[in-house]
């Protein structure tokens, strides 16, 4: 497996990733973006059975980012990870590009649905994993949700059939970072227990204070998940983490860094 | 054209055939397997049937993800509900990346019945036919239902099928099927009539009592709403005076406006009418005597057809 402190530098370029391509486009998501850093590059670069030179390599795992908004964040994880040359995130956003403000199952090498729309990308997801298991082959699927999403009911439809059909090749990784367009959570529509949704769901659930801290993250990645049980981690996260300025603030949730913030982000970065 | 048989009823024979000769074929339904008649394949084949629940939207979005498996999923429910409630996911999970969903839908249109408004779809082939990469195919009897489903599994990309419920007439000769080629089931000369699903049959009744009363006009299935065929429509406008389209959906958005743009955009110098359903809901009531009610009855489509050609 990969090292941590290496996998830590990367995450360090991904998040740098993210503050340029959303300032190149002055527009995009930069909040829940950098909340995902940790939980998307820890799965992709130590957990799944994928192939950057053959992104359509048979039998690989499956992602779905559900909540397609952190398109920055996949574009940098996919583009470090040398799916596509990190020369087009100069282009996230504009006429033409394969980097869609939401990701384009139909233009990007390793992505294998098209989301944005949220709610929708998790029931793909299901259909994957039980894609898989009816084939018999070991492919595991994994989707990031947001904490907001969770209020599409849709979510709620999708992890009954999870569980339903006992999928304990699917893992959930709910993006928590407490926040949403309007405000709070809590704000705007209260999630309750999550935890103790999930569970009644069926799911097997691990709870992660901190989803920002590497090492927390790849622990829960390594604990295997019970049979016949679909497996969600609860990650606890901060919106906008790593850049002072954007640390839990709400107005960071789609609003990209002029070119002042971009040096500042960048200078905490480096720092 | 004596023998009578539901369209939904061939939906589920041909599905189970279809699974027989294709294992990519899978089936998802959201309850109403016994309605759609998907259970026929479920019976047949329970390891790759999906009962998704009562949960469209989530079962046209596991269709999305089945297909980047490498299957075929044939996705069912009421029109109403998977081209309506889980229209957005049909928009952006299935039709936006393009993926190989077939979705058959069935009892639409008002001959539903006594269910009523809420469940009649009128609007479905309006919200399908919008939809960019979008193949919509609407049969009309029980032997095109089978070669719809067989076309359709043959092809790549998304795909709509709008399936009748009712027992209707069953044509005897058997027919080429081709998606977006129509078939020219009688010639004529004085008016053309585009028909789909239900409504050919009916549009061929008609035109044969006027043939009786020397009045010969041309009948045309356009089984397929989109790709509409445009040199059909081309051909047999320009070799009459009067174009008629009939189908048993809303006037807004359906067969009509298809065959009307082409007619709009190649400045075809013809008389234009649609009949169907005339902006309003559906209601409660026996299949036949809402069809009476909606202006779709024999009797009244051959009034309307009649009147277009100052008869």
């Amino acid at each position: 497996m990969m090292d941590i402190d290496e996998l830590k530098k990367i995450c360090r370029e991904i998040r740098k990733d993210i503050i340029n391509m959303t300032a190149d486009a002055a527009s995009g998501h930069p909040g829940g973006s950098l909340s995902a850093v940790e939980l998307m590059a820890g799965l992709f670069y130590t957990q799944m059975k994928v192939d950057p030179e053959n992104p359509d390599m048979e039998d690989r795992d499956r992602f779905v980012l559900s909540k397609g908004h952190a398109a920055p964040c996949y574009y940098a994880v996919l583009g470090e990870m040398g799916f596509f040359d990190k020369a087009e995130f100069k282009n996230f956003r504009q006429l033409h590009s394969i980097l869609q403000g939401h990701p384009d199952a139909k233009k990007v090498p390793g992505i294998d649905a098209s989301t944005g729309s949220l709610g929708q990308g998790i029931s793909i997801a299901v259909g994957m994993a039980l894609g898989a298991k009816a084939q018999k082959k070991d492919i595991k699927v994994y989707a990031l949700l947001g904490d907001g999403e969770l209020q599409e009911g849709q979510v709620w439809e999708a992890c009954m059939a999870a569980a339903n059909y006992h999928l304990d090749n699917l893992t959930i990784i709910i993006d928590n970072n407490g926040l949403q367009i309007d405000g709070t959570n809590d704000q705007v529509m209260s999630l309750g227990d999550l935890s103790s949704k999930f569970k009644a769901f069926g799911f097997q659930v691990l709870e992660l204070p901190d989803g920002n801290n590497l090492e927390e993250v790849l622990a829960a990645y390594s604990i295997s998940t019970m049979e016949g049980k679909p497996k969600c981690i609860l990650a606890h996260t901060v919106k906008g983490k790593g850049i002072s300025f954007m640390e839990n603030q709400v107005g960071w949730h789609g609003k990209a860094p002029n070119e002042e913030e971009r040096q500042q982000a960048l200078k905490e970065l480096e720092a | 054209m004596s023998e009578l048989k539901a369209i939904r009823v061939a939906y589920g024979e041909a599905l189970a055939s279809l699974g027989e000769e294709n294992e990519k074929v899978v089936v998802l339904d959201a309850d109403l397997a016994h309605a759609t008649m998907t259970a026929t394949f479920g019976s047949k084949f329970p390891e790759r049937f999906f009962n998704a629940g009562i949960a469209e939207a989530n079962m046209v979005d596991m269709s999305a993800g089945l297909s980047t498996m490498g299957y075929i999923p044939f996705c069912s429910t009421f029109a109403v509900f998977g081209a309506g409630r889980a229209y957005e996911q049909v928009r952006n999970g299935v039709a936006y990346p393009n993926f190989n969903v077939k979705l058959g839908m069935t009892h639409s249109g008002i001959t539903l019945g006594e269910d009523g408004g809420s469940h009649q779809a009128i609007e479905d082939m309006a919200l399908m036919r919008v939809i960019p990469g979008m193949t919509v195919v609407v049969p009309c009897d029980a032997n095109e239902t089978h070669r719809a489903v067989k076309a359709v599994a043959d092809m790549k990309g998304p795909a709509y099928l709008r399936l009748a419920r009712l027992p209707s007439p069953v044509f005897e000769e058997d027919m080429p099927f081709e998606i977006g080629k129509a078939n020219v089931l009688k010639e004529g000369k004085e008016a053309v009539v585009f028909a789909c699903g239900i409504m050919v049959a009916t549009a061929l009744e008609c035109a044969k009592r006027l043939e009786s009363e020397g009045i010969s006009i041309t009948v045309v299935n356009m089984h397929t709403i989109k790709p509409i065929d445009q040199n059909c429509i081309l051909k047999y406008a320009s070799g009459c005076n009067h174009v008629i389209t009939v189908e048993e959906h809303s006037t807004i958005g359906g067969l009509g406006d298809a065959v009307g743009e082409v007619l709009l955009n190649n400045k075809c110098n013809v008389s234009f009418k649609k009949i169907g359903v005339e902006d309003r809901f559906g209601q409660s009531g026996k299949p036949e005597d809402l069809l009476e009610e909606y202006g779709l009855s024999e009797k009244q489509v051959y009034n309307q057809i009649k009147g277009v050609l100052n008869r």
